[in-house]
């Protein structure tokens, strides 16, 4: 195996880098539109529990949807390095 | 066609764009600013998205109705940005060979993009309170 590919499963295994852009209530409650953190979460559901304890959120996980790479996702897909996120309050649109 | 505007509607242009020797029916459903809801006056309110995936799935909804329904053609324009009481928020216009399935197709799509699409509204009152719907109920401690 090439040292460039067990880079790779070692990034997926743990530590990512991962960008959010927060939208709505979302975004005025974190108080900025877009960050990149590390991140050992596995899940989307991983990763909102660690920000809602960092963040004064009020939207439970079960209020929200999320997209990965701009398409909606289950909570329990895995991330990788360098996944784009967003967590999708409830919409209101028309 | 689906797409998103940060201007506001031209009607004119949409209208034309629905254009088919086919058909006998168009159908057309707008959307607009009202000044109550729920009991509260609202001054004005403005639309967020998250364009990509409002723009993925508005399509996605297009196409669902072209599918379910014999349609000639459908499109929708979706306002995100500051609007005023009045203003148009959404366009939706069907054209088909009879009335029928340009009813059932437009009533369709607006259901399916108010429920689906990524996109958020804010609402600005007269008493000076402000609120995103469908976000502040969920937690009864936000103002």
């Amino acid at each position: 195996m090439s040292s460039c590919g067990l880079k790779h499963i070692l990034k997926t295994m743990g530590e990512k880098t991962v960008h959010i852009q927060y939208f709505a209530l979302l975004r005025e409650q974190r108080k900025q539109a877009n960050e990149s953190l590390h991140t050992n979460a596995q899940t989307p559901a991983e990763l909102y529990r660690e920000l809602a304890q960092k963040h004064p959120f009020t939207l439970a996980q079960e209020n929200l949807q999320v997209a990965l790479n701009e398409e909606f996702v289950s909570w329990e897909t895995s991330l990788s390095d360098g996944d784009h996120l967003v967590f999708i309050p409830p919409v209101a649109g028309g | 066609m689906f797409r998103l505007s940060n201007s506001p509607l031209e009607i004119n242009n949409l209208h034309a764009s629905l254009q088919s020797e086919t058909a006998g029916g168009f159908v057309c459903f707008e959307g607009r600013v009202r000044t109550l809801n729920e009991g509260k006056t609202v001054t004005s309110l403005e639309y967020e998205s998250y364009g990509p995936l409002a723009e993925k799935e508005g399509l996605r909804v297009i196409q669902e109705a072209k599918e379910k329904f014999p349609i000639i053609a459908a499109s929708c324009v979706h306002r995100i940005g500051h609007l005023q009481i009045g203003d148009i928020a959404i366009w939706v216009g069907v054209i088909s060979q009879h009335r029928g399935p340009s009813f059932e197709a437009c009533r369709y799509i607006i259901d399916e993009i108010k429920s689906r699409l990524p996109i958020w509204k804010k609402e600005h009152y007269q008493d000076g309170d402000s609120g995103w719907i469908n976000c502040e109920k969920p937690n009864s401690s936000s103002k």
